[in-house]
């Protein structure tokens, strides 16, 4: 369970985020809101890669703020664009690379690395560059990267933006039927409706927080 | 130049990089003992041979000294004009061996392996406060990052040709600069939310 506690949080003199209070312990959970809105810095205080100018985030019970590396072996995060990513030049070193970090044996990186792929559709590509593959499948890989780690929850933030719409629905599969829990920062809609609560954030602050239907039309109707 | 590593169950691709390293880095010196243009063609002859032995044809051998193919004749021209045609061979024979060997090694070496290696001989520094962690993490992001920057250029390129500008520098080098400086701020914040510990 994530929870936001009087989050406030500021860059410089601009306030993005002003007073969140939410706590986070459905399996699906996707937050939209308009450009500016201060989503992306929400879903960042999620994992403790920023951490909040006012109040406090904890995860599981660990305060972001002094348990940040704990927090990120507890939340794993996907980037909108994959190319950032993605670390190492093939797919299945840059698999292993979270792997490496925790310094596991490397038997246990091999049999994690090879169900990984497996599971993400990538063992034919294993010894590929990853400039190679498609869109698609960097996202996957990225995905694969992260979900490898085998984090208690994954922040997805704009997983689609840059994906045609085969590759938006497959990325769309992997997330409905992942076992981890999931929160989905994203303008795609049909993404959004999948998930079981949907906040909506407009100027820093929480204006809906609903079951999908009635949460997405509060947020259309709110961008005209 | 920078090969990126193509799978085969060659035996070359079975060697250890640590061997592949040590024998790249003596060839590279050794190079510059051999001073006649038939033992030179001999070794470029051995090197292609490597390249076979490594299941990579010549095309392969060939695609990496296409880029270099303008700074090679101005060498080659440079030589020929301040020294005599036979120097100008050796020393364009050289350059060329000396890619192709390079390339070899990393066409034929997982970069994991190759950091692995690095960071083991680095290791021995540890005590005067190198960080053999940091510097092969920084190896493996170069490797990674040449295409994704190539793709860039590519695409500033093309907005740029979209809009009318044909060639610019300034055009190019200034988005090119900010794309960059923002891809390694997500980089950076990437390599922290996998896990990553510099120590």
């Amino acid at each position: 369970m994530i929870e936001l506690r009087n989050v406030r949080h500021r860059y410089g003199e601009r306030e993005v985020l002003r007073g969140i209070d939410l706590t986070l312990a459905e399996r699906r959970v996707a937050i939209v809101g308009s450009n500016g809105s201060g989503k992306s810095t929400l879903a960042r205080l999620l994992n403790g890669l920023i951490v909040p100018s006012e109040g406090q985030v904890l995860v599981d019970g660990l305060d972001t703020r002094k348990d940040a590396k704990a927090v990120r072996r507890r939340v794993g995060f996907v980037f909108q664009d994959p190319d950032v990513q993605i670390v190492y030049p093939t797919v299945e070193e840059d698999v292993a690379f979270g792997l490496k970090n925790l310094r596991l044996p490397r038997d246990e990186i091999t049999r994690r690395v090879d169900a990984a792929l497996e599971r993400f559709g990538l063992t034919g590509h294993r010894t590929w560059p990853a400039h190679l593959l498609s869109g698609g499948q960097k996202q996957l890989l990225a995905i694969a990267s992260v979900l490898v780690l085998e984090p208690a929850h994954v922040v997805f933030d704009e997983p689609t933006t840059l994906l045609d719409l085969r590759n938006r629905r497959a990325i769309a599969r992997v997330i409905r039927d992942l076992p981890e829990t999931a929160i989905v920062v994203s303008h795609d809609l049909d993404l959004v409706a999948e998930a079981e609560r949907v906040i909506v954030l407009d100027e820093g602050r929480v204006v809906a927080d609903d079951a999908p239907g009635p949460a997405i039309a509060a947020y259309v109707a709110r961008m005209g | 130049m920078l090969g990126l590593y193509l799978h085969r169950e060659s035996p070359v691709h079975a060697l250890p990089a640590g061997w592949k390293l040590a024998g790249l880095a003596v060839a590279a010196t050794g190079v510059f003992f051999v001073t006649g243009p038939a033992p030179l063609g001999a070794a470029l002859l051995a090197c292609l041979g490597l390249f076979a032995l490594a299941w990579l044809p010549a095309r392969t051998a060939a695609d990496q000294l296409r880029p270099l193919l303008p700074i090679l004749l101005v060498l080659f021209a440079a030589q020929a004009a301040f020294a005599d045609w036979e120097t100008a061979v050796v020393v364009t024979a050289r350059v060329c061996l000396l890619v192709l060997l390079s390339a070899l090694v990393t066409l034929t070496t997982r970069a994991s392996e190759m950091i692995e290696t690095l960071e083991r001989v680095l290791g021995v520094l540890r005590p005067l406060g190198v960080n053999a962690g940091k510097l092969s993490l920084m190896l493996a992001l170069t490797i990674r990052l040449i295409p994704v920057l190539f793709d860039l250029v590519q695409e500033i390129r093309m907005a740029q040709r979209a809009r009318g500008v044909e060639r610019s520098a300034l055009a190019l080098l200034v988005p090119l600069l900010v794309k960059t400086l923002r891809m390694a701020d997500t980089l950076g914040d990437a390599l922290e939310a996998r896990g990553y510990d510099p120590r």
